[in-house]
């Protein structure tokens, strides 16, 4: 059977579009978990990449970070907690986090040292306190990079958020994880192919955001 | 007033951008901080609003130490407009010229109606008020950022190069719109700028700074221009000071002789009564009385075909300098200057020893120091 023959076995199959294993439940799940740990990521990440970004120190210690979180692999780190601390949805989210933490960090602080000097420097010689510097001028300049960071962590999210079914919570990944275990390739394929279509609604979504919350002007249309 | 005292800004590394720098800056004027680069004009300027704190010495405005207020109040009872504007880019024109009366909470509907009544004065078009920075022209930018540096009517102007990165022709626009606002609003404007002629035609007085942020000479232009301190200065005023002294001299006594003007319907007859034997040629000029052109008199008397050579430019009598006279002699291929009224029409010509003449005049009433030497030979 080709690839479209499991997923039209998948789509087709009785009893796929409600109850507790249907799509709609295992979608909600998903972006569930993809939320919560987006949200921490960027409660975690936006304000220290703000604040470094603005006064310009600990540019060089943030990257050696970044580059270390990065190297963190997701899976090993889902086991290794899990060991650690049993089941339970922390050792989901840590692997998520780490993962969304280092594109917000590493692009807002670029994004806000990238904001053209002249302008603070304009803002500061009106007489704006430096907290409205970073709100009003900086933030806003630096939004359009901002939120590209935001993108990459999210879609990475997102498509990593599948291992939370190893450990038995839900999400898409639960028909992959149990696809492959009940030798079920139908499953496999259409869970892959959801958490596919998942992740390019993540990039439609953010380029509605962009429209919406960046200024014409820093857009330039 | 504003009181430069001693201050001196001298930076970890060693070296001295401003050294010992003594000035009094007189209110509702404008004072120029000119040099080249690297005298320190613009730390100087930085320093008045404390966006650089001095190592020593002290600024006093109206008698007080700058330090004593709380360094955003200082800077929002100045008005700052820098090189390239520094408009935000994310808010319209009328939000960025609203952006000082928005942080003193004004709110939204006075500091928009003061928004608009600034685009007029400094010359733009209302309905630029909902475009963004990127959609206007650089000469309309630096509008944007005079009126948002005016928009809390702050009592001083600090200006740091604004209008260097224009092409000239719009920053003879923007310099002449400077001098028409603040005729009318009278600020106390410190204005820096590497561009000499620019120093000279809009300061009330000018500072010449050398390089270590030393003070070379601090005078009215026209003094500057006729009393050069040192060699250093007068360098810096470049080889054709003497020739932009003349700005400094109007034309109203200049004598001028109505002779040889006739117009262009003129009959043999007219044109034999105005030819002066000082000049072969006439001026001749339309009904209405522009100046259209010299023409041999002799050959447009005898009737022969003739051309009209051209005049260069005109002056308006009383209202331009000795300079522009001077100007207006030395390009007509006559060697005559052409005077016109404020309405364009010619109401006499000048020969270059007329003009010559005045010259000497004008240097006689200013006494011996404020001679022109090498002007005229």
């Amino acid at each position: 059977m080709n690839l479209f023959g499991y997923a039209q076995q998948f789509f087709d199959a009785p009893g796929r579009w409600s109850g507790a294993d249907g799509i709609p439940q295992r979608l909600l799940e998903h972006v569930q978990y993809s939320a919560v740990a987006l949200l921490i990521a960027m409660v975690i990440a936006l304000p220290v990449g703000l604040l470094t970004g603005h006064t310009g120190r600990g540019g060089n210690a943030l990257s050696v970070l970044a580059t270390a979180a990065r190297a963190l692999p997701s899976f090993g780190l889902l086991v290794l907690l899990t060991i650690l601390m049993g089941l339970g949805m922390t050792p989901v989210m840590v692997p998520l986090v780490a993962l969304a933490v280092p594109p917000i960090l590493v692009t807002t602080y670029e994004a806000i040292r990238a904001v053209d000097p002249a302008l603070v420097d304009a803002a500061r010689g009106m007489g704006l306190p430096r907290w409205r510097v970073l709100a009003q001028v900086e933030l806003p300049v630096a939004l359009p990079l901002i939120l590209s960071g935001i993108r990459s962590g999210a879609i990475q999210i997102v498509s990593t958020a599948t291992i939370a079914a190893y450990v038995s919570f839900g999400g898409l990944g639960r028909y992959i994880v149990d696809g492959l275990s009940q030798v079920d390739y139908a499953k496999v394929v259409g869970g892959a192919i959801l958490v596919a279509a998942l992740a390019l609604a993540t990039l439609g979504f953010f380029w509605a955001l962009n429209k919406v919350l960046v200024s014409p002007g820093v857009r330039r249309r | 007033m504003i009181v430069i005292d001693a201050v001196t800004k001298r930076y970890p590394d060693g070296t001295t951008a401003v050294d010992r720098l003594t000035l009094e800056i007189p209110d509702r004027s404008i004072t120029v901080l000119v040099g080249p680069s690297g005298c320190g004009k613009t730390t100087t300027l930085r320093m008045i609003n404390r966006m650089v704190d001095p190592s020593g010495g002290r600024i006093l405005l109206d008698g007080h130490d700058i330090r004593e207020r709380p360094v955003n109040a200082l800077r929002r009872s100045m008005g700052y407009v820098i090189q390239h504007a520094g408009l935000f880019p994310h808010r319209t024109v009328i939000e960025n010229i609203a952006t000082v009366p928005r942080l003193l909470g004004w709110d939204r509907s006075r500091a928009r109606a003061r928004g608009l009544e600034l685009m007029e004065r400094v010359g733009l078009d209302t309905a630029l008020a909902k475009r963004y920075p990127y959609q206007l022209s650089g000469g309309q930018q630096q509008r944007v950022g005079v009126a948002r540096a005016l928009a809390a009517d702050p009592p001083v102007l600090l200006m740091d190069e604004p209008f260097s990165a224009v092409d000239p022709i719009v920053r003879k626009g923007l310099q002449d719109e400077l001098l028409r606002i603040q005729a009318d609003l009278g600020k106390t404007v410190v204005f820096v700028t590497h561009d000499i002629d620019e120093a000279i035609k809009l300061g009330d007085m000018v500072a010449v700074l050398r390089e270590g942020g030393r003070l070379a000479q601090y005078a009215p232009p026209a003094e500057l221009l006729s009393a050069p301190a040192d060699e250093f200065v007068e360098d810096f005023l470049g080889a054709d000071r003497g020739i932009r002294h003349l700005s400094f001299f109007g034309t109203e006594g200049l004598e001028l002789t109505a002779e040889p003007i006739v117009a262009e319907d003129a009959t043999t007859e007219q044109v034999r009564a105005h030819t002066i034997p000082q000049t072969p040629y006439v001026l001749v000029t339309d009904t209405e009385g522009r100046p259209r052109g010299w023409t041999h008199a002799a050959d447009r008397a005898a009737g022969l075909p003739t051309e009209l050579l051209p005049y260069g430019h005109a002056f308006t009598y009383g209202q331009d300098s000795l300079r522009a006279a001077l100007d207006s002699a030395v390009l007509s291929p006559t060697g005559w200057a052409v005077a016109v009224d404020a309405e364009g029409r010619a109401i006499g010509v000048a020969a270059q020893e007329t003009i010559a003449a005045a010259i000497r005049g004008a240097h006689a009433t200013v006494g011996p120091r404020d001679s022109v030497r090498g002007v005229l030979a």
